[in-house]
Protein backbone atom coordinates (compact mmCIF):
# COMPACT_ATOMS: atom_id res chain seq x y z
CA UNK A 1 0.00 0.00 0.00
CA UNK A 2 1.56 3.52 -0.98
CA UNK A 3 1.98 6.15 1.45
CA UNK A 4 -1.13 8.57 0.51
CA UNK A 5 -3.60 5.15 0.26
CA UNK A 6 -2.15 4.23 3.82
CA UNK A 7 -3.01 7.77 4.91
CA UNK A 8 -6.28 7.99 3.21
CA UNK A 9 -7.18 4.33 5.47
CA UNK A 10 -5.78 5.56 8.58
CA UNK A 11 -7.47 9.14 8.74
CA UNK A 12 -11.05 7.00 7.36
CA UNK A 13 -10.32 4.84 10.69
CA UNK A 14 -9.52 7.66 13.43
CA UNK A 15 -13.00 9.44 11.67
CA UNK A 16 -14.81 6.45 12.17
CA UNK A 17 -13.59 6.24 16.15
CA UNK A 18 -11.08 3.64 15.57
CA UNK A 19 -8.79 4.27 18.75
CA UNK A 20 -6.23 1.96 17.61
CA UNK A 21 -6.24 4.25 14.54
CA UNK A 22 -5.60 7.42 17.27
CA UNK A 23 -2.56 4.84 18.86
CA UNK A 24 -0.95 4.72 15.36
CA UNK A 25 -1.18 8.71 14.65
CA UNK A 26 0.08 9.30 18.08
CA UNK A 27 2.93 6.77 17.10
CA UNK A 28 4.00 7.73 13.72
CA UNK A 29 3.56 11.49 14.38
CA UNK A 30 4.23 12.51 17.58
CA UNK A 31 7.98 11.86 17.59
CA UNK A 32 8.01 14.49 14.92
CA UNK A 33 5.66 16.89 16.77
CA UNK A 34 7.66 16.82 19.94
CA UNK A 35 10.79 17.73 18.48
CA UNK A 36 9.69 20.71 16.38
CA UNK A 37 7.82 21.77 19.63
CA UNK A 38 10.71 21.27 21.23
CA UNK A 39 12.83 23.20 18.94
CA UNK A 40 10.46 26.54 19.03
CA UNK A 41 10.07 26.57 22.60
CA UNK A 42 13.03 24.85 24.65
CA UNK A 43 11.52 23.75 27.53
CA UNK A 44 10.69 19.86 28.11
CA UNK A 45 7.06 20.69 29.69
CA UNK A 46 6.17 23.21 27.17
CA UNK A 47 6.89 21.30 24.32
CA UNK A 48 4.69 18.11 25.59
CA UNK A 49 1.75 20.27 26.16
CA UNK A 50 2.25 21.56 22.68
CA UNK A 51 2.43 17.97 21.50
CA UNK A 52 -1.33 16.87 23.34
CA UNK A 53 -2.79 20.64 22.53
CA UNK A 54 -1.88 19.43 18.71
CA UNK A 55 -3.64 16.10 19.25
CA UNK A 56 -6.51 17.60 21.08
CA UNK A 57 -7.21 20.36 18.03
CA UNK A 58 -6.39 17.52 15.24
CA UNK A 59 -8.62 14.80 16.64
CA UNK A 60 -11.38 17.08 17.15
CA UNK A 61 -11.16 18.72 13.55
CA UNK A 62 -9.98 15.64 11.79
CA UNK A 63 -13.63 15.23 10.34
CA UNK A 64 -13.15 18.26 7.94
CA UNK A 65 -9.61 18.17 7.21
CA UNK A 66 -9.99 17.64 3.59
CA UNK A 67 -6.50 16.50 2.89
CA UNK A 68 -5.25 19.11 0.79
CA UNK A 69 -1.43 18.79 2.32
CA UNK A 70 -0.34 15.92 4.23
CA UNK A 71 -1.53 14.56 7.37
CA UNK A 72 2.13 15.27 9.03
CA UNK A 73 1.70 19.01 7.41
CA UNK A 74 -1.44 19.47 8.85
CA UNK A 75 0.10 18.29 11.97
CA UNK A 76 3.23 20.70 12.30
CA UNK A 77 1.17 23.04 11.36
CA UNK A 78 -1.40 23.09 14.19
CA UNK A 79 1.97 22.30 16.49
CA UNK A 80 3.71 25.36 14.93
CA UNK A 81 0.51 27.84 15.38
CA UNK A 82 -0.03 26.68 18.95
CA UNK A 83 3.58 27.41 19.81
CA UNK A 84 3.58 31.22 18.36
CA UNK A 85 0.18 31.63 19.56
CA UNK A 86 1.21 30.41 23.44
CA UNK A 87 4.23 32.00 23.43
CA UNK A 88 4.29 35.06 21.10
CA UNK A 89 0.44 36.07 21.73
CA UNK A 90 -0.12 37.13 18.84
CA UNK A 91 -0.70 35.44 15.34
CA UNK A 92 1.19 33.53 13.80
CA UNK A 93 1.23 34.86 10.28
CA UNK A 94 3.85 36.76 8.67
CA UNK A 95 3.13 39.65 7.19
CA UNK A 96 4.16 40.69 3.05
CA UNK A 97 6.33 43.65 4.75
CA UNK A 98 8.43 40.80 7.18
CA UNK A 99 8.39 38.92 4.70
CA UNK A 100 10.15 41.50 2.19
CA UNK A 101 12.09 42.89 4.91
CA UNK A 102 13.80 38.83 5.57
CA UNK A 103 14.50 39.01 1.70
CA UNK A 104 18.22 40.50 3.14
CA UNK A 105 21.24 38.46 2.65
CA UNK A 106 23.35 37.92 5.77
CA UNK A 107 26.60 39.14 5.48
CA UNK A 108 29.53 37.16 6.30
CA UNK A 109 32.02 39.09 8.48
CA UNK A 110 33.88 35.42 10.06
CA UNK A 111 36.18 34.82 6.95
CA UNK A 112 38.86 32.51 8.41
CA UNK A 113 38.33 28.79 7.34
CA UNK A 114 37.62 26.35 10.63
CA UNK A 115 37.28 23.43 8.41
CA UNK A 116 40.76 22.65 9.30
CA UNK A 117 40.33 21.42 12.84
CA UNK A 118 40.85 18.19 13.44
CA UNK A 119 37.95 16.07 13.00
CA UNK A 120 37.33 15.11 16.73
CA UNK A 121 37.17 19.25 17.39
CA UNK A 122 34.08 18.44 15.82
CA UNK A 123 32.96 15.70 18.05
CA UNK A 124 32.90 17.26 21.29
CA UNK A 125 29.73 17.35 23.85
CA UNK A 126 30.85 20.70 24.50
CA UNK A 127 30.55 21.30 20.36
CA UNK A 128 26.92 19.53 20.34
CA UNK A 129 25.51 22.60 22.71
CA UNK A 130 27.25 25.14 21.25
CA UNK A 131 25.67 23.76 17.64
CA UNK A 132 21.98 23.49 19.89
CA UNK A 133 22.73 26.57 21.57
CA UNK A 134 23.03 28.17 18.10
CA UNK A 135 19.21 26.86 16.77
CA UNK A 136 17.64 28.49 20.06
CA UNK A 137 19.45 32.00 19.38
CA UNK A 138 18.28 31.84 15.59
CA UNK A 139 15.73 34.40 14.93
CA UNK A 140 12.35 32.66 15.36
CA UNK A 141 10.83 32.50 11.47
CA UNK A 142 14.55 31.42 10.34
CA UNK A 143 14.34 28.91 13.43
CA UNK A 144 10.80 26.89 12.41
CA UNK A 145 12.26 26.39 8.61
CA UNK A 146 15.49 25.32 9.42
CA UNK A 147 13.81 22.99 11.82
CA UNK A 148 10.98 21.54 9.60
CA UNK A 149 13.86 21.92 6.42
CA UNK A 150 17.30 21.08 7.81
CA UNK A 151 16.77 18.81 11.11
CA UNK A 152 13.36 17.12 10.01
CA UNK A 153 14.07 17.17 6.18
CA UNK A 154 10.88 17.96 5.43
CA UNK A 155 10.29 19.20 1.64
CA UNK A 156 10.60 23.08 0.78
CA UNK A 157 6.90 23.25 -0.31
CA UNK A 158 5.70 21.07 3.00
CA UNK A 159 7.57 23.57 4.87
CA UNK A 160 5.85 26.53 2.81
CA UNK A 161 2.02 25.13 3.70
CA UNK A 162 3.16 24.23 7.21
CA UNK A 163 4.37 28.05 8.33
CA UNK A 164 1.81 29.91 5.67
CA UNK A 165 4.33 31.07 3.48
CA UNK A 166 5.75 30.72 0.01
CA UNK A 167 8.34 28.68 -1.20
CA UNK A 168 10.40 30.91 -2.22
CA UNK A 169 10.52 32.55 1.56
CA UNK A 170 11.55 29.47 2.59
CA UNK A 171 14.23 28.75 0.42
CA UNK A 172 15.12 32.54 1.48
CA UNK A 173 14.92 31.48 5.47
CA UNK A 174 16.33 28.29 4.89
CA UNK A 175 19.58 30.29 3.40
CA UNK A 176 19.91 33.11 5.84
CA UNK A 177 19.23 30.52 8.62
CA UNK A 178 22.15 29.06 7.42
CA UNK A 179 24.41 31.72 6.62
CA UNK A 180 23.75 33.15 10.51
CA UNK A 181 24.37 30.00 11.96
CA UNK A 182 27.83 29.85 10.15
CA UNK A 183 28.52 32.91 11.58
CA UNK A 184 27.82 31.90 14.62
CA UNK A 185 29.54 28.90 14.85
CA UNK A 186 32.57 30.76 12.86
CA UNK A 187 32.73 32.73 16.23
CA UNK A 188 33.33 29.60 18.13
CA UNK A 189 35.70 27.93 16.08
CA UNK A 190 37.94 30.46 14.99
CA UNK A 191 39.15 30.62 18.55
CA UNK A 192 40.31 27.06 18.75
CA UNK A 193 42.14 27.01 15.61
CA UNK B 1 34.28 41.13 1.77
CA UNK B 2 37.14 41.37 -1.25
CA UNK B 3 36.95 44.04 -3.61
CA UNK B 4 34.53 42.55 -6.14
CA UNK B 5 31.91 43.12 -3.52
CA UNK B 6 28.92 43.38 -5.80
CA UNK B 7 29.81 40.01 -7.19
CA UNK B 8 30.37 38.43 -4.05
CA UNK B 9 27.28 39.44 -2.76
CA UNK B 10 25.34 37.90 -6.12
CA UNK B 11 27.01 34.83 -5.63
CA UNK B 12 26.23 34.61 -1.95
CA UNK B 13 22.35 34.51 -2.81
CA UNK B 14 23.04 31.32 -4.61
CA UNK B 15 25.26 29.58 -2.04
CA UNK B 16 22.18 26.95 -0.68
CA UNK B 17 21.29 26.04 -3.86
CA UNK B 18 24.95 25.37 -5.04
CA UNK B 19 25.68 23.20 -1.91
CA UNK B 20 22.66 21.49 -2.20
CA UNK B 21 23.66 20.21 -5.86
CA UNK B 22 20.28 22.22 -6.55
CA UNK B 23 22.02 25.13 -9.08
CA UNK B 24 21.30 24.72 -12.74
CA UNK B 25 24.77 23.78 -14.41
CA UNK B 26 25.39 27.55 -15.39
CA UNK B 27 24.99 29.05 -11.93
CA UNK B 28 27.51 26.39 -11.08
CA UNK B 29 30.02 27.54 -13.59
CA UNK B 30 29.48 30.87 -12.47
CA UNK B 31 29.69 30.56 -8.94
CA UNK B 32 33.35 28.10 -9.55
CA UNK B 33 34.75 30.49 -11.97
CA UNK B 34 34.25 33.26 -8.95
CA UNK B 35 35.16 30.62 -5.76
CA UNK B 36 38.46 30.14 -8.08
CA UNK B 37 39.72 33.59 -7.74
CA UNK B 38 37.69 34.47 -4.47
CA UNK B 39 39.78 33.07 -1.40
CA UNK B 40 36.94 34.78 1.32
CA UNK B 41 34.02 33.25 -0.80
CA UNK B 42 35.70 29.41 -0.94
CA UNK B 43 35.84 30.36 2.77
CA UNK B 44 32.00 30.71 3.01
CA UNK B 45 31.39 28.26 1.24
CA UNK B 46 33.73 25.44 3.13
CA UNK B 47 32.35 26.52 6.36
CA UNK B 48 28.40 27.23 5.27
CA UNK B 49 28.99 23.69 3.66
CA UNK B 50 30.37 22.03 7.20
CA UNK B 51 27.96 24.18 9.26
CA UNK B 52 25.33 22.26 7.21
CA UNK B 53 26.75 18.98 7.46
CA UNK B 54 27.19 19.52 11.55
CA UNK B 55 23.53 19.79 12.01
CA UNK B 56 22.78 16.92 9.71
CA UNK B 57 24.38 14.62 12.42
CA UNK B 58 22.66 16.58 15.80
CA UNK B 59 21.01 13.42 17.44
CA UNK B 60 17.51 14.08 16.87
CA UNK B 61 15.69 14.15 20.52
CA UNK B 62 13.27 11.44 21.35
CA UNK B 63 9.76 11.49 22.62
CA UNK B 64 9.37 10.61 26.38
CA UNK B 65 7.51 7.57 26.75
CA UNK B 66 5.78 9.05 29.56
CA UNK B 67 4.19 11.64 26.90
CA UNK B 68 3.66 8.97 24.78
CA UNK B 69 1.51 7.68 27.78
CA UNK B 70 0.42 10.46 28.68
CA UNK B 71 -1.36 10.86 25.10
CA UNK B 72 -2.65 7.75 25.19
CA UNK B 73 -4.34 8.53 28.07
CA UNK B 74 -5.51 11.55 27.07
CA UNK B 75 -7.21 10.43 24.46
CA UNK B 76 -8.74 6.94 26.51
CA UNK B 77 -5.87 4.47 24.58
CA UNK B 78 -4.71 2.69 27.74
CA UNK B 79 -5.87 -0.55 26.56
CA UNK B 80 -3.47 -0.33 23.61
CA UNK B 81 -0.54 -0.28 25.97
CA UNK B 82 1.46 -3.03 26.94
CA UNK B 83 0.22 -3.68 30.34
CA UNK B 84 4.05 -3.19 32.00
CA UNK B 85 3.99 0.17 30.70
CA UNK B 86 0.68 1.81 32.37
CA UNK B 87 2.01 4.04 35.12
CA UNK B 88 0.72 6.52 37.39
CA UNK B 89 3.82 9.11 37.05
CA UNK B 90 6.63 9.73 34.61
CA UNK B 91 9.47 7.21 34.93
CA UNK B 92 11.26 7.11 31.49
CA UNK B 93 14.44 4.97 33.16
CA UNK B 94 12.26 1.95 33.14
CA UNK B 95 10.18 2.45 29.82
CA UNK B 96 13.69 3.22 27.41
CA UNK B 97 14.28 -0.40 26.98
CA UNK B 98 10.52 -1.23 26.06
CA UNK B 99 10.17 1.31 23.20
CA UNK B 100 9.79 -1.19 20.43
CA UNK B 101 6.99 -2.74 22.53
CA UNK B 102 5.06 -0.13 22.97
CA UNK B 103 4.99 1.37 19.22
CA UNK B 104 4.08 -2.04 18.00
CA UNK B 105 1.54 -2.54 20.48
CA UNK B 106 -1.15 -0.23 18.98
CA UNK B 107 -0.88 -1.98 15.72
CA UNK B 108 -1.72 -5.13 16.57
Amino acid sequence: MNDLLQEQTLLQRIRAGDKAACAECIDLHGPGLYRLALRLVHDDKDAEDLVQETFLQAFQAIQHFEGRSELRTWLYRITYNAAMMRFRGQQATVSVDEALEESGTVIPQQLTDWCCLPEPEFQTDEVRVQIEQAIRELPETLRAVFVLRQLEGVSTQEAAETLNVSVEVVKQRLHRARLWLRERLSDYFVERI
Amino acid sequence: MMSDELRCKDILQDLSLYIDHEASVMLCEEIERHLAHCTDCRVVVDTLRRTVSLYQTLPKPEMPEHLRERLYRTFQLESLLPDHLVVSEPDAENHDDNRSQLHESPKS
